[in-house]
């Protein structure tokens, strides 16, 4: 019987090794598979609200954009937004049933308190029983700047964009969009509500859940010709180089004649320099340099300030859902020569919004060195202990120091004598490019726009505005009308200048 | 044994050194579990805490007293499967934990009635027959006309008065009683008595007899109280004590030719044993994991899942979300909270109990003792492996509950009086 009594243990043992490696299939190998159940949503849900999702503060550590605080329901914790509505570009927000933005996405993992770096005191939080908290996002916003921001293109009647960026390290000090959302309204545990205003928000025309400073795009205007006056400085082509001045440019291969704006002809003579020709914003000039540069050096120039070759792609790395202005790949252009001169100024398929602007004029003020945008600078954890840092990184070097401080005196020129006398203000200098694109068709009024930093000096900050549809002025609307004026009330902010107005 | 007189004294030591850890573990969950949902510990700890005390106390002074010679983990294993299973129910049902408590002291009692009434495990074998029809007759007690309760679709509830029970639980243990006792005077005639077919002893067809009977039984248990699980649980151990007796693999071979028969008739027959298949198949399914059946064993699969490596933490997870969480998936509670590392646990904690129910068969002098010992380790360990096997999806679920562990007095009280008679077989094995 001896034998058959080990034989018995054998076979029960087998059977309870089979056990354990059913338990660490369902509860390791295939847990995340198994637990992503749609049927299992409420667990998770449960499990995630019971956490105290971490803060997310602004640069000065005690602004808070983001919070959560214990509710009543049967989720513990519930998301509040205190100022929602301006920071719901760079929060996001957090939903039963819609999931999560911005921030609230990407950080998720540290804000849940499920990152790897907050290991050891998840661990101490569990052994002690003590519910686990998650960790605090601190970010380079500045409360000032973007209440600033926000405050200037709030009242657009067809909405607009701003972001401000400080050149020397990349922080993005204000990022503001209008139409803009609450996100309190999509994170509250009051489910007929969130349905409400997801409905709401998703038939707004303006897509306010995808924000137009980042994630939006638009025909960036004379504002890229910033980009084709880098490239012809790299390309060798000096401020004083001398460029034909006709009053329209013939397009090799088809019947259109390219114009400068409003059909005038530019001051100084028959032949102007690149330095003069960016102060008026020629388009007869700068569609001629495209067409000398070629398809190759202009979408080359564009890469190293960030443009991608179409929407989909892109690897300006960012914290946010960012989507890079468009450069077309110069296969695109074989065939017709032409639109490389609409491209030079920002037409054809060439698209950007505020963020890829800011970055362009970043770059200049930055002495031709571009930073990645950088949204969060730290993660502290629940007992205020920095657990991550994140520091500046180089992106690339559109220009050299010498060709940017050129560029740099050529905007200077542009805001004292040029389209961007709007942006002036008294004992500083500020560094500028207006844009007005056109879009749609010919009685659409254009988008109006402006990129400028200051002081030109000592470049504190970089600003992009957009001003959709003309703004008030509607067909009559410049980028020096419209958009230089908020671009200034930014700037001053940012430079600590009470406005005068 | 010669070295026998050294042992005992140590082995003493033992048992009390391992109880006190069962009882600090159990009510160390106990604690936690209160800290997790409550924020603060049970106001009642302190009381719970010293009555389990009192109790092992009282049942390691019995033990002492009555088996001194008894297998030293035995106890303390049960001990800490029971405060762990308090706390858990405490924790998805705090409604039944008084009850539960009251369930465990009776379970002692009756642990240390069963050590002092039966002071030699050969006593039983001397109502072989009796103790059979009881255990029989406790099996079918549930189709009685009048007693008889149906719960959740199974026949296997009794109801007398306001009391309320499971007798197929108490009638399992004496079915092995019966079994060890009559296979040892049976197993040289089943043993010898074959007929050589190819490379098979067969044993002669009036012998299988008993075998054909037991299989009809275990298709009654099936077909009529509807209980899969105790018709499995029935003829598997039945198969098992005697396979073990005799030493002849083709009674294996037979059972598990008849057993593929009942199933396949089971299968082809019965609603019920259709829908358990499927359940266990398609659990996961979109379409499935609200249905009824379907729901229970898919929030079983959510909880262990969710739980991970380490689990939620006591407390802090939801298991009162699953069906039954107090009974059969106790263990899916468990694996939410305390996650893998805690169902592991639990796993080897029933490994230790076989481990030793079986060392202690082995160690036995007597054949009815060595029948007994395996038969109630092998009720134990395939009882443990069925539900936590349905609960983890590895077979298809089948409804019993968790030794020790599970909600039920019928259960708890069962399994200490099974706990009893082997702690009796060890001790008397190692008196020699």
């Amino acid at each position: 019987m001896d034998k058959q009594i080990r034989r018995l243990g054998y076979a029960l043992l087998a059977l309870f090794v089979l056990l354990l490696a059913t338990v660490s299939y369902v509860q390791v190998v295939a847990a995340a598979r198994i637990a992503d159940n749609p049927a299992n949503a409420f667990r998770q849900l449960v499990a995630e609200y019971r956490v105290q999702r971490g803060r997310i503060l602004a640069r000065d550590l005690t602004t808070v954009l983001a919070f959560s605080k214990k509710g009543a329901g049967e989720l513990k914790y519930g998301r509040h937004y205190p100022d929602g509505r301006r920071y719901s570009g760079i929060t996001g927000y957090y939903s039963l049933l819609f999931g999560r933005g911005e921030l609230e996405q990407s950080q998720n993992q540290f804000l849940s308190g499920n990152a790897a770096e907050l290991l050891p005191q998840t661990l101490v939080d569990k052994i002690l029983s003590r519910p686990v908290q998650g960790a605090t996002v601190v970010t380079t916003i500045d409360p000032a700047i973007q209440k600033a921001a926000c405050r200037a293109i709030a009242s657009l009647p067809h909405g607009g964009a701003v972001v401000a960026i400080e050149p020397a390290t990349g922080d993005v000090l204000a990022m503001c969009s209008n139409p803009a959302y609450d996100p309190s309204d999509i994170s509250s545990q009051d489910v007929p509500q969130i349905r409400r205003a997801w409905r709401r928000l998703n038939a707004d025309p303006g897509q306010p859940l995808v924000p137009r400073a980042d994630a939006q795009l638009f025909p960036p205007g004379s504002t890229f010709k910033l980009v084709t006056a880098a490239a012809a400085l790299e390309n060798g082509y000096g401020p004083d180089s001398l460029w034909p001045n006709p009053a329209s440019l013939t397009l090799p291969l088809t019947s259109h004649r390219l114009h400068n704006f409003g059909g005038e002809i530019c001051s100084g003579g028959s032949h102007i320099t690149l330095a003069d020709a960016l102060r008026q914003s020629c388009n007869v000039v700068f569609g001629g340099i495209g067409l000398k540069l070629g398809p190759d050096r202009m979408a080359e120039e564009a890469r190293k300030f960030g443009f991608a070759a179409d929407t989909a792609s892109g690897d300006v790395p960012f914290d946010v859902p960012f989507r890079e202005g468009v450069f077309p790949t110069p296969s695109a252009f074989v065939g017709q020569p032409a639109s490389v001169a609409f491209s030079a100024i920002g037409q054809f398929d060439v698209s950007a919004n505020p963020m890829q602007m800011a970055l362009v004029a970043s770059a200049i003020a930055n002495d031709g060195v571009l930073l990645a945008p950088r949204l969060v600078t730290q993660i502290r954890d629940s007992q205020g202990q920095i657990v991550k840092t994140f520091e500046p990184a180089e992106y690339s070097r559109p220009l050299t120091a010498e060709h940017a401080h050129q560029l740099r005196d050529m905007m200077v020129a542009v805001v004292q004598s040029g389209t961007g006398y709007a942006a002036q203000i008294p004992g500083v200098t500020v560094a500028g490019k207006t844009g007005t694109a056109q879009h749609g068709g010919a009685n659409e009024p254009p988008h109006a726009w402006f990129t400028a930093f200051a002081p030109a000096e000592n470049p504190q900050v970089a600003v992009a505005v957009i001003v959709l549809d003309g703004g008030d002025l509607g067909s009559d609307a410049t980028g020096g009308r419209v958009a230089a004026p908020i671009a200034k009330q930014v700037i001053e902010a940012a430079l600590g200048i009470s406005g005068g107005a | 044994m010669s070295h026998a007189a050294a042992r005992p004294r140590a082995r003493q030591g033992t048992t009390i050194a391992l109880t006190i850890l069962a009882l600090v573990i159990g009510m160390g969950t106990y604690a936690l579990t209160g800290l997790g949902k409550q924020g603060r510990v049970p106001a009642n700890l302190a009381l719970y805490g010293s009555l389990f005390a009192v109790l092992f106390a009282a049942s390691l002074l019995v033990i002492r007293r009555f088996a001194p010679f008894a297998d030293p983990a035995v106890f303390p294993t049960a001990a800490v499967l029971t405060g762990i299973g308090f706390a858990v129910i405490y924790r998805v049902r705090g409604d039944l934990a008084a009850e539960q408590f009251t369930w465990a002291a009776i379970g002692l009692a009756a642990f240390c009635l069963t050590l002092i009434v039966v002071r030699d495990h050969r006593q039983l074998d001397a109502y072989t027959y009796t103790i059979g029809l009881v255990g029989l007759a406790l099996l079918f007690l549930p189709i009685v006309p009048g007693v008889g309760q149906v719960i959740n679709g199974a026949r296997l509830w009794v109801r007398i008065g306001s009391l309320q029970f499971q007798p197929s639980e108490l009638g399992k243990v004496l079915i092995v009683v019966f079994l060890a006792s009559y296979l040892n005077a049976k197993r040289e005639l089943l043993r010898l008595a074959t007929v050589k077919w190819g490379p098979f002893r067969l044993p002669q067809p009036k012998h299988l007899g008993p075998v054909l009977l037991a299989w009809g039984l275990s298709l009654v248990i099936l077909f009529v109280e509807k209980d899969l699980g105790a018709s499995l649980l029935f003829f598997a151990i039945f198969v098992v004590m005697l396979w073990v007796a005799t030493a002849r693999p083709a009674y294996l071979v037979i059972g598990a030719l008849l057993f593929a028969a009942g199933a396949w008739f089971g299968y082809a027959n019965l609603a019920h044993v259709q829908l358990r298949v499927d359940i266990w198949l398609h659990a996961l399914e979109p379409a499935n994991v609200n249905l009824f059946g379907y729901g229970q064993l898919a929030q079983g699969q959510f909880a262990l899942a969710t739980g991970g490596l380490v689990g939620s933490g006591l407390g802090l997870g939801i298991p009162y979300r699953i069906p039954f969480a107090w009974t059969d998936f106790i263990f899916a509670a468990i694996g939410e909270e305390l996650g893998l590392l805690g169902t592991v646990a639990i796993i080897l904690l029933y490994v230790t109990l076989v481990g030793r129910g079986l060392r202690a068969a082995l160690a036995c002098a007597d054949g009815f003792g060595k029948l007994l010992a395996a038969g109630l380790t092998a009720a134990i360990g395939l009882q443990a492996f069925v539900i936590m096997g349905g609960v983890t999806r590895l077979i298809p679920l089948t409804g019993v509950t968790l030794p020790f562990v599970s909600y039920g007095g019928s259960s708890l009280i069962s399994n200490f009086i099974l706990l009893a008679l082997l702690v009796r077989v060890s001790a008397g094995s190692a008196r020699g």
